[in-house]
Order: C-alpha cells, then sequence, then structure tokens
C-alpha cells in the first residue's frame, strides 16, 4: 500500500550513524603513482629485497592491465595519479582524550549496536593511556599466543621476523597478475595482519577478541595472509560493526588464506565503511580481492561476510578447493541502501576429488540501491564426486531498487552434483503490521524480520559478535520503512 | 472500555464499515457473527491500526483515549491485542524472540523492567501449558510451517503471556478440530477477568458453547444491525443470515 511504501521511505532516509573522521599524521608520500613511489614505500619499511622486487614486478604488470567492467556497478573513473600510497600510522595521541570529548551521535550508536562500554572508548579513538586496561588485555592475550607457537603480528613486522614465511606463502594463492586492484595492491600495500597457527594447534580465542582490544589499522592498501599449517584452526574476525569513517576513497585490500592438511579457517568479516550520503557522495570504493586455497586434504575454509558499508563494494571471498575431501563455504549478507551499489558474491573451484562447497547468500536492497550476487562454482575434470549446494535470497524493501543474480556454472566431471536455488522477496505488509499489532515499533519490526531472513549466515558469526551484527542490520536499514 | 461511535472507514474509496455503534465496557465478552464480507475483520484491522483505511466518520475511546489517534504499535502498548484470522509466517525469526520482544514492548510501556531469561521461560512455559503447546513451538520460525490450528493456538499463547485489557479475537475457532477447539476456548476462558474485555468475532455458535458471550452481534454490510444476548446466536445458527438482510 502507498502509505506502508512511505514508511520503508521514511527509515531508508534517515542519516547514517555518522562515523568520525580522526585526524591523520601528516607525513605521507606526496600523491603519485611510479616505480619510484613503490621503492620509496618499500625504502620507508626498510624491506628485504625479495619484496621490493616482487613490489616492483607487480607495478609493472599492473601499468598493464585495464580497470575491469564487468561489475555491475558504476563509478567516476578514478585517477591513480592522485591518490597519496603511504602515510604514516596514525597517532593515538591526537584522539580525544576521554569519552567526553567524543561525539554523542557516534556514543549513542554504539549504544544502538550494543558495544560493550568498556570498548566504546578504544573504538571512538581515544588517546592510548585514557584506555589502560584495554591495553594489558592485549597484552595477555599475545602471550597467550606466543605460548601456543602461533605467530599473529602486522604483516610489515612478519617481512622482518619471518621473511621466509612470507616468501613462501605471499602471492601464492593471490597472484599480482590476478587482477587490477590486486595488481595495485601488491605494488602499494602498506600493512595488514598475518598469522601463522602452527601444526597440531587450535588457536585458543577467536582473533577477533584481539582486535576488539587493539585496534586493527586498517588501511587502504591491507594486506592479509593467514596460514593453518596441518590440524591446525583458527577463526578470525575482520572489521567490526562501529561505523568507520576514512579518507582514502579507494579501499583495495587482498587476502589470501592457506589451510594445509585437515586445518580448518573461519574468516568472518563485519564492513560498515562509511556508504556515502543519500545522494552516494563521498562513500568508500571496496574493491577487495579473497581467496582461500584448501592446499591440503580434508581441510576446510569457511567465509562469512556482513556487508553493510561503502558505496561500492566488490568482492567474492573464493576458495580453491585442491586437497582431497576438501570443504568451502561462503556464507554472506549484504545489505545495500540509498545509493550504494554491491557486486559481491564467491568463486568455489573444485580440483581435488570429494570436495563439497556451500553457498548462502542473502541479499538485501533498500533505497535506490542495487545488490548483485555473482558467483561461480567450476568443477574440474579430476573432481569425482563434487557437491555444490547454491542458496542465493534477496529481499527487496521498496520498489526502486535492485537486486540481480548471475550464477556462472562450468562443469567438466560429469560426477558432479550442484544445486542451486535462488528466490526474491519483500518485506511483506502483513509481516509488519504482526510485529506492530504484537507492539514492536516498526524499526525494531524491520530488524527483526530482515534478521530472520539473514539467520543462516548470522548464526555462523563468531558469537560475541552476533548481537551487534543484528543490531547493525537494524542500523543500516533505519529509516527503509517508516 | 471500548466505545465504538459511528464509525465509517473505506478502502481505496470504497466504504465498508457504514457506521458502526458499540460499547464494550471491562469484563464483557462480546461476539461479532455476520455473513462473509460483512466488514468484520474490517473493523478489527481497523481497531488495531493496520495502515490502509481511510476513516471518513465516527471515533472510537479507548480507556479515555482517542484510540484512531495512536499508532498499532501504540495500540498494542496500551493492551490491545489482535488474534488474528491469518496469522502471517515470518521465516527465520523464532517464536521465542517474537514473544520475547513483544512482552518487553508492553513492560517498557508500562514502566517495567525487562524480564531476564529465566524469569521469562519460567513465564513462557507456564502460558504454554494452558494452550497445551509443546515447548518445540517456541523455537520455530514464527508460523513458519505451522498448521493451521498451531497458528490459531499461537495466536492465543501470545494473548495469554501479553494479557490484553481488550482482545480481539477474529476467527480463532476457525480451523481448530474439536479438541482444539474446547483447548483454546479453556485458555481464553482462563483469561476471563473483570478488568479485561473480549470480542470474538466467529462464524459458528459452537464456539459459543464454550466461551458464553454477554452479548451477541450480528454485523451486515457495514453495521451493526442486530443485538442481543446468547439465545441471538442460536437463533442465527437455525435460520441463518438472509432474514437479517432482508429486515435490513
Ligand atoms: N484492501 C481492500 N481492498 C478492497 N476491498 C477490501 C479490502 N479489504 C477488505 N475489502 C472488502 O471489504 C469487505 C469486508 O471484508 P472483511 O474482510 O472485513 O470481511 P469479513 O466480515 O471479515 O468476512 P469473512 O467472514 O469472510 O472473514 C469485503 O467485501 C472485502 O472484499
Ligand atoms: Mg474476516
Amino acid at each position: 500500500m502507498a502509505e506502508e511504501q512511505q514508511q520503508i521511505d521514511d527509515v531508508l532516509e534517515s542519516d547514517y550513524q555518522a562515523g568520525f573522521v580522526t585526524d591523520i599524521e601528516a607525513e605521507s608520500l606526496p600523491p603519485g603513482l611510479s616505480e619510484e613511489t613503490v621503492r620509496e614505500i618499500s625504502r620507508i619499511k626498510g624491506e628485504p629485497e625479495f619484496l621490493l622486487e616482487w613490489r616492483l614486478q607487480a607495478f609493472r604488470h599492473w601499468l598493464t592491465l585495464e580497470t575491469p567492467e564487468w561489475a555491475h556497478v558504476n563509478y567516476p573513473e578514478i585517477d591513480y595519479q592522485d591518490i597519496s600510497y603511504y602515510s604514516a600510522p596514525k597517532k593515538k595521541t591526537d584522539g580525544p582524550k576521554s569519552l567526553d570529548e567524543v561525539d554523542p551521535e557516534l556514543l549513542r550508536t554504539y549504544e544502538k549496536l550494543g558495544v560493550p562500554l568498556d570498548e566504546r572508548a578504544r573504538l571512538a579513538g581515544v588517546a592510548v593511556d585514557a584506555v589502560f586496561d584495554s591495553v594489558s588485555v592485549a597484552n595477555t592475550f599475545q602471550d597467550k599466543l606466543a605460548e601456543e607457537g602461533i605467530l599473529f603480528m602486522p604483516f610489515s613486522k612478519a617481512v622482518h621476523e619471518h621473511p621466509e614465511l612470507v616468501k613462501k606463502y605471499l602471492g601464492s594463492v593471490v597472484s599480482y597478475k590476478d587482477n587490477f586492484y590486486a595488481a595495485l595492491n601488491s605494488a602499494v600495500f602498506s600493512d595488514g595482519s598475518f598469522v601463522y597457527i602452527p601444526k597440531g594447534t587450535r588457536c585458543p580465542m577467536e582473533l577477533s577478541t584481539y582486535f576488539r582490544i587493539n585496534a586493527a589499522n586498517t588501511g587502504q592498501f591491507e594486506r592479509t595472509l593467514i596460514i593453518a599449517d596441518d590440524d591446525a584452526y583458527v577463526s578470525y574476525l575482520e572489521g567490526c560493526t562501529a561505523p568507520m569513517r576514512d579518507e582514502n576513497q579507494l579501499h583495495a585490500a587482498v587476502v589470501e588464506l592457506v589451510a594445509h592438511d585437515r586445518a580448518e579457517i573461519k574468516y568472518s568479516t563485519v564492513q560498515n565503511w562509511y556508504p556515502g550520503d543519500e545522494n552516494g557522495v563521498g562513500g568508500i570504493f571496496n574493491f577487495v580481492t579473497k581467496r582461500a586455497a584448501c592446499r591440503g586434504e580434508s581441510s576446510k575454509v569457511s567465509w562469512t561476510q556482513v556487508e553493510t558499508g561503502s558505496a561500492i563494494t566488490w568482492k567474492y571471498p573464493s576458495v580453491i578447493l585442491q586437497g582431497d575431501n576438501s570443504v568451502g563455504e561462503f556464507y554472506s549478507v549484504a545489505v545495500t541502501n540509498n545509493m550504494q551499489q554491491a557486486d559481491t558474491g564467491t568463486k568455489m573451484v573444485h580440483l581435488g576429488k570429494n570436495t563439497s562447497s556451500t553457498i548462502i547468500s542473502k541479499g538485501i536492497s533498500a533505497g535506490r540501491s542495487q545488490n548483485a550476487y555473482r558467483g561461480l562454482v567450476r568443477v574440474g575434470p579430476n573432481a569425482e564426486n563434487a557437491r555444490n549446494y547454491t542458496e542465493c535470497d534477496s529481499l527487496l524493501m521498496g520498489d526502486q531498487c535492485g537486486a540481480h543474480t548471475f550464477p556462472y556454472i562450468e562443469v567438466k566431471n560429469p560426477t558432479a552434483q550442484v544445486e542451486h536455488e535462488a528466490s526474491t522477496s519483500k518485506i511483506s505488509e502483513d509481516q509488519l503490521f504482526y510485529c506492530k499489532q504484537r507492539g514492536l515499533d516498526v524499526e525494531d519490526a524491520v530488524s527483526m524480520i530482515v534478521n530472520g531472513f539473514c539467520k543462516q549466515v548470522m548464526r555462523q558469526l563468531p558469537m560475541e559478535f552476533a548481537v551487534e551484527a543484528q543490531n547493525l542490520l537494524g542500523l543500516s536499514l533505519e529509516g527503509s520503512v517508516g | 472500555m471500548l466505545e465504538i461511535k459511528n464509525l465509517h472507514a473505506s478502502v481505496d474509496g470504497k466504504e465498508i464499515l457504514r457506521g458502526i455503534n458499540l460499547t464494550v465496557n471491562a469484563g464483557e465478552v462480546h461476539a461479532i457473527m455476520g455473513p462473509n464480507g460483512a466488514g468484520k475483520s474490517t473493523l478489527s484491522n481497523v481497531l488495531a491500526g493496520r495502515d490502509g483505511y481511510e476513516i471518513t466518520q465516527g471515533e472510537v475511546i479507548y480507556k479515555d483515549e482517542n484510540l484512531l489517534d495512536l499508532e498499532a504499535e501504540e495500540r498494542a502498548q496500551r493492551g490491545v491485542f489482535l488474534a488474528f484470522q491469518y496469522p502471517v509466517e515470518i521465516p527465520g525469526v523464532s517464536n521465542i524472540y517474537l514473544l520475547k520482544a513483544a512482552l518487553n514492548a508492553v513492560r517498557k510501556h508500562q514502566g517495567l523492567d525487562e524480564l531476564d531469561a529465566i524469569d521469562f521461560l519460567t513465564l513462557v512455559r507456564s502460558k504454554l501449558e494452558l494452550v497445551k503447546m509443546d515447548e518445540e513451538f517456541l523455537h520455530r520460525g514464527v508460523n513458519e510451517g505451522f498448521s493451521g490450528g498451531e497458528k490459531k493456538r499461537n495466536e492465543i499463547l501470545q494473548m495469554a503471556l501479553l494479557e490484553p485489557s481488550l482482545a480481539i479475537l477474529d476467527e480463532t475457532d476457525s480451523g481448530l478440530d474439536i479438541d482444539a477447539l474446547r483447548t483454546v476456548s479453556e485458555g481464553v476462558n482462563a483469561l476471563r477477568s473483570d478488568d479485561r474485555s473480549i470480542v470474538m468475532i466467529t462464524h459458528y455458535q459452537r464456539l459459543l458453547d464454550y466461551i458464553v458471550p454477554d452479548f451477541v452481534h450480528v454485523l451486515s454490510d457495514g453495521q451493526i444491525v442486530k443485538s442481543g444476548d446468547k439465545e441471538l446466536a442460536k437463533e442465527l445458527e437455525k435460520t441463518g443470515y438472509s432474514w437479517v438482510n432482508e429486515d435490513a
């Protein structure tokens, strides 16, 4: 009904829960990209020769590439000479001195998300000595990890302390030749995370826990490498539910995961970058390459993502199922509102025997946004008895948004079983009225219905984040129903 | 409790309620009967605050407030409960989650704290017993895959938990087997009290044997054309509605 539509539009129009802008220390390279820039970045970071060489090869390759245009997204051309490719890490002391100095609007958002009290200060960028407790907790975590022989450190530190591991694995899953943004990232990446779990070790905590304590310094060109050796297990969470602003409009991260024999990696992402205003001005372009290699037999990699932010999201966390009996999973919720555009999905490449993959994708579109699922399931000639199950559901809020599904299936082995299911639905007026009649206000009702729609994905998230992520879905759609 | 005065409502320019007058005092049970398409569900929807109806005339006073000025959720929080004729499915949202959210919304309005998990579960269990529902239903999606009768039972479970002041039951008896009808009726009877009013919409005299009403009204073509006590329902059972229309 028309009124209901008006309500949907109203909820959609409420403002983005304002993020915050932290002053960035002025120490940075001037805009521009050349071999000289690449050498300079490597020099500042004091990198070994092999890494500089690798960066240079990537850069030379990047020069030969053109911007990809196949995704279902539109954006103005990016001037790569207009970007600064290095800036020194932020100085924590520049932040607010206490919570009293933090934007009350931001604090209200933390409250709505359910971020625990003692973590709000850190998330808001309050100076370190003011959040003294957190630091000591972080150290306790580090000690515990070290005891198990687990390496978990900034990428730039791993380059110095474990160059043999970096050399062995860097680019082994995502080659710098892979695509335009991967090549760019390989040439100029700033920093990121490095994780190595030794043989037979089960990481004793969610690595997300650590992030909650010790802010991940997500840069513009982030590089993450996670290796789980034989029989190892790790669960890693990237990002957080708190809204994030960044003055860099272009983000091109690369994430590589390697799972050896019987190892398991669970990688969860909550992405809430600034999406731009309701006309799409100013949001982040998030062009990410994420790929996992299930290299060992019976290894398993599970991607879970909740994508609510960014003006444009372009990412396809993928799994190469090399080892026999290996398992790949992809659970995704992508919410787009206002003018946001998301083109996301996965690739499951079955090479080993008895490999199986599951894809569950939930797209929610509101406002005038565009939300596309793009997935590839490829079964190689030697992948006897490969199995895939794909389910792709779209939920539309309002009638000005779009949902699109592009499933590609390539099967070269006759024993493969590939199943695909898709559905598109709308939040019904009946459902909304039912909830309102039970006393829920519209926003709670929408949040509840949307979370129900995404349940299969949400329950894959680490427990400690589940509630916040649920609240995040509600907040992202705030204003989409009156 | 509730006073409906000369209520006219239309949908898309078509007048469906054409001057309803009805007073329901605290503690009373009223049955509304009438042919298909008479406007019974429309009346319940208008009282519950569903969008899409245009009120062209009249007013509704509920507990000294102008009911029509309130949003649907505000009415619910003030104790207006509608048991739906066709309860909707909400996939993936567990029944217990909705129950908890609903109860907390009402409690919040009353200035009460949220119940903690244990107290809440204890309370829900006692209500499950009242309508003889298995605990398994708490963890299923709201009405998801419920049989017709199970959906109706679930409505009464919600009513029992929320303890409304004004409960409107829209054909809660339709689709119930004989045992279920008895259970649901016992559930409703247990909720009868001096400070609670119940408006039951039904097509069948059978229900009124279990839940004996204080008044019976016949709604036809958007108006209440006849009112009486429980004997009126028995008469209708014999004669049908044709005479009602002839009279009117
Ligand atoms: N949204 C709508 N648009 C057009 N007509 C409507 C709408 N809603 C209700 N009506 C009409 O209003 C009339 C009354 O409908 P209502 O559902 O209130 O009847 P009822 O008395 O509950 O009938 P039943 O006993 O079959 O449940 C019907 O003729 C119906 O078609
Ligand atoms: Mg009806």
